[in-house]
């Protein structure tokens, strides 16, 4: 029993490194050029990954839902851009990413957490 | 998708007839996405609604040959407020719902009146199972939702572990209550009013958090408030009251004695005196009247006046400048960027840390260990906060940033505010900056030959081609004295130096000695009249005709009234003060004895202010460049901090790190001093932060159980809650921070 549990505990512990920071989401949205809408809701972007071209600008439509006020910003980690996201009320942000990377976007708190790929 | 369809409001400019409607009608229909489109002659507005983005709409009007401003403003921010004020409402409701059954329940247990877990006692469980279940979905909902989805994208937050926490208690409450001889008789505790008091707290936390969060966008708030809500407009020859947002471009509005100018624009007829404070600082009003630019916001004392709207919506200098301290207040500088990381990989590693602490009570923990587990595990999850990390930054950039703004400082960004702290040598441009930028001329030396109105009247011809400041003073003495000025030829301006032209066939030369040297004109008989003009503060110009000397005109930039008390304080915050000139070394000199500063660089040409910056740095300094964003804007860019003196309306906005809107250099030292007291108080909340879980988290695992000490997974949830309000309320404090004025002797 004692051996089980503990089998079971470092297990877990396998699974939260594999799941959280190991593994990615398979559910991704290539930009085409015509614009993106991301869902601010529940303490995620939906949706979260985001793949893009470098040089390519992009627009994010951003619609919150989430009236918390950590929803309230979104931020581009790297990229020097913030915006404002008004509740039930769309909001386009434009994005240019300059180089291939992983370029964060969060709220404030970095709760809400999003990345664009970009190739 | 439904839910981005949108409604906008656009004014439309350029319209005159019905024809005009039909074009900018069918520009907009064309819009991709566009479902709906409605253009108003009379208020020369147009409806749109659909998927589109209102930058595409604009766009397409644009190209139709009209102007589009998208009509937002005061609707927006009454909107937010709304929308906040509800969502507060709701969190009270939801901790006053758990509340209202959680603390009983708590009250039960300590009196020891809590059923047992068998027969009747095990029928009162569940049904009170089944009570917590309701009140947990109403109170607590967004947690577990908010976790699935996140754990979904392969996210870990908050939610996380608040759902994780509370909802083991529940579901172990469920287990013991449906079977409870599976555990040992000692761990036979239902933890049913733990789940709902933590949620409780939470919630109650969260809309602390909320209350405490309105206070720290207070300046946004004020800022917006100088937006006059109305304005009094012309149209089709009758005059109404609309609301702000409803004003077009240049639509002819009213302006009464005591209103708020509503918007930018320009007098078309009548005049007034304007209150330009909230812009520029200046107390008394000053007069404007027809063909004047007025800025919205700033306040009219005393005639009425028409106007035409030139500027609308979030064009306007007040908008602009809302945006940007907007757009500061959500940037993050270098000294967040550690919370940032420890952030990202915070709440998995708090799974992990009570995975382990789970496996380190059973493994070692007295009995009853399945008690002990489960507390101590719920206990790590609930008293983590990575909230209180995330916000530590944040929040006092936002109050930060809102405080310089009430100083006439707008902070371009978070990076900025953090190395304004680290100044150690602030330059200063001499004209504009540490004196009016507004010279004239104080004496006229004529040489032999020569008379006073003849030599103004050679050096107002030929500096009315200039647009120097120095040409301006000397054109103005010239109109002054009612001396027109003559045309000349071959106007040719010499960087630094000064001007040379033609005028009736003779060549004529009016600049600084440098110029004069170059010429080969002698000037050696006037040097100690000009040496002492110089030594007085002014500023002596030489001026040639066919290479022999014509006299000197003297002008003089009195230095603002409150310079030397600015730099007195700069010196009082531990900064050398360094003033850069392309004035001659003796003027230069003269102006820094009055005011005070350590170090001059005089006779510097516009293109070398940047270089004399980059040696700065070079000999280790840390250099603020404080100018006027015109010929100095390379040498602003160049310092670590650049602080362009300005106005709301100038461009300098756009391109300093710093724009100080009200024209003093105690600007500089508000900002430089609010600087220090906001990257003090994201320290004290990263602290705070970092102590809070250091100490919580081995605490809540139970590291000084040796000792006695085991924390409560209510006091937990509790003290989790009350970090983010902890942190929140310390940034508050930075709202009733106050630069000090006085000087140390």
């Amino acid at each position: 029993m004692s051996l089980l549990v503990n089998l079971a505990g470092l297990v877990v512990i396998g699974l939260i490194v594999w799941w959280f920071w190991l593994s990615s989401p398979r559910a991704r949205t290539v930009a085409t050029g015509a614009p993106i809408d991301i869902l601010v809701d529940d303490g995620v972007y939906t949706p979260g990954v985001i793949e893009a071209k470098a040089g390519e600008p992009i627009e994010l439509r951003f619609l919150r839902k989430d009236a918390s006020p950590c929803a309230e910003q979104v931020i581009f980690e790297g990229l020097d851009i913030s915006a404002e996201l008004p509740v039930d009320r769309q909001k386009t942000v434009t994005v240019t990413p300059p180089a291939p990377g992983e370029y964060a976007f969060t709220c404030q708190m970095k709760m809400y957490r999003g990345k664009l790929v970009v190739r | 998708m439904a839910d981005s369809e949108h409604s906008y409001r656009f004014s439309i400019g350029g319209m005159s007839c019905a024809g005009c409607v039909a074009a900018v009608e069918n520009a907009i229909r064309a819009v991709p996405g566009v479902r709906e489109a409605t253009v108003n002659l009379g208020e020369r507005t147009a409806s749109v609604s659909g998927e589109v983005a209102p930058e595409a709409v604009v766009a397409a009007v644009g190209q139709a040959g009209y102007e589009a401003a998208e009509l937002r403003g005061i609707a927006d921010e009454a909107g937010k407020e709304a929308a906040e004020m509800a969502h507060y409402r709701r969190l009270l409701w939801k901790f006053g719902v758990a509340a209202a059954v959680g603390f009983p329940l708590m009250g039960i247990d300590w009196l020891g009146l809590m059923p047992p877990l068998a027969g009747w006692g095990q029928a009162f469980w569940i049904v009170t199972g089944l009570v917590t279940a309701g009140v947990m979905w109403f109170s607590g909902r967004q947690f577990f939702v908010g976790a699935w989805k996140a754990f979904r994208n392969h996210n870990a937050n908050m939610d996380t572990l608040i759902a994780l926490g509370t909802g083991s208690a529940w579901a172990y409450s469920w287990l013991i209550s449906l079977w409870p001889t599976l555990v040992p008789a000692l761990a036979r505790h239902v933890y049913f009013e733990a789940a709902l008091i933590i949620i409780a707290l939470i919630n109650l936390g969260a809309a602390l958090e909320m209350r405490a969060r309105g206070k720290t966008s207070e300046a946004i708030k004020r800022l917006i408030g100088l937006q006059p809500r109305t304005a009094r407009i012309i149209r089709n020859g009758k005059e109404m009251d609309v609301p702000i947002e409803e004003v077009g471009l240049d639509e002819t509005v009213r302006v009464r004695p005591g209103e708020k100018i509503p918007v930018d624009g320009v007098i078309i007829d009548g005049h007034s005196n304007i209150d330009e404070s909230m812009l520029t600082g200046e107390p008394l009003p000053v007069a404007r009247g027809k063909g004047d630019e007025v800025i919205g916001g700033t306040l009219n004392k005393s005639g009425s006046f028409l106007m035409q709207a030139k500027r609308i919506g979030a064009d306007t200098a007040l908008a602009r400048i809302i945006e940007l301290v907007r757009s500061a207040q959500s940037s993050k500088p270098a000294i967040g960027r550690l919370a940032d990381r420890i952030s990202a990989v915070f709440v998995p590693s708090v799974l992990i840390i009570a995975t382990l602490t789970l496996l380190a009570w059973f493994n070692f923990g007295p009995e009853p260990r399945v008690s002990y587990m489960l507390a101590a595990t719920m206990t790590v999850l609930l008293i983590a906060c990575p909230c209180a990390l995330g916000l530590a930054t944040p929040i006092s950039i936002m109050v930060g940033v809102g405080k310089a703004a009430e100083f006439g400082a707008l902070i371009r960004n978070g990076e900025a505010l953090q190395r304004a702290r680290s100044l150690t040598t602030v330059v200063l441009d001499k004209t504009g900056t540490v004196t009016e930028g507004r010279p004239r001329v104080v004496e006229l030396l004529p040489a032999e030959g020569h008379d006073e109105a003849g030599l103004l009247r050679l050096a107002a011809s030929i500096e009315a081609a200039s647009e120097h400041p120095l040409a301006e003073a000397v054109v103005a003495a010239a109109r002054e004295r009612d001396i027109a000025p003559e045309t000349v030829e071959g106007f040719e301006a010499v960087s630094g130096k000064g001007v040379r032209a033609r005028l009736a066939g003779a060549e004529v030369l009016f600049g600084n000695r440098r110029l004069m040297a170059e010429s080969d004109i002698a000037v050696d008989d006037w040097e100690g009249r000009a040496k002492a003009l110089a030594d007085a503060g002014q500023t002596p110009m030489y001026l040639a005709v066919d290479g022999a000397l014509a006299g000197v005109v003297s002008v003089a930039d009195p230095i603002k009234a409150d310079s030397a008390e600015a730099i007195a304080r700069m010196h009082a915050l531990g900064l050398k003060v360094v003033m850069l000139t392309g004035d001659n070394a003796a003027t230069a000199e003269a102006v820094a004895r009055q005011v005070g500063v350590d170090e001059v660089f005089a006779e510097v040409l516009p293109e070398q202010k940047e270089e004399k910056v980059g040696a700065l740095q070079a000999r280790g300094e840390v250099v603020g460049m404080v100018g006027d964003g015109i010929n100095d804007a390379p040498a602003l860019a160049r310092a670590d901090v650049g602080f362009a003196i300005g106005t709301g309306t100038d461009v300098a906005i756009e391109s300093a790190d710093i724009t100080l809107m009200r024209g003093s250099l105690h600007g500089v030292v508000e900002a430089i001093a609010i600087s220090r007291a906001t990257v003090r108080n994201i320290k004290q909340n990263l602290f705070g932060a970092f102590i809070y879980n250091g100490i919580g988290i081995p605490l809540a695992a139970g590291v000084f159980y040796p000792l006695g000490i085991l924390l409560n997974p209510m006091i937990a949830g509790a003290a989790m809650a009350m970090s983010s309000v902890t942190v929140v309320t310390n940034a508050n404090r930075l709202r009733f921070y106050k630069p000090k004025r006085e000087v140390r002797a």
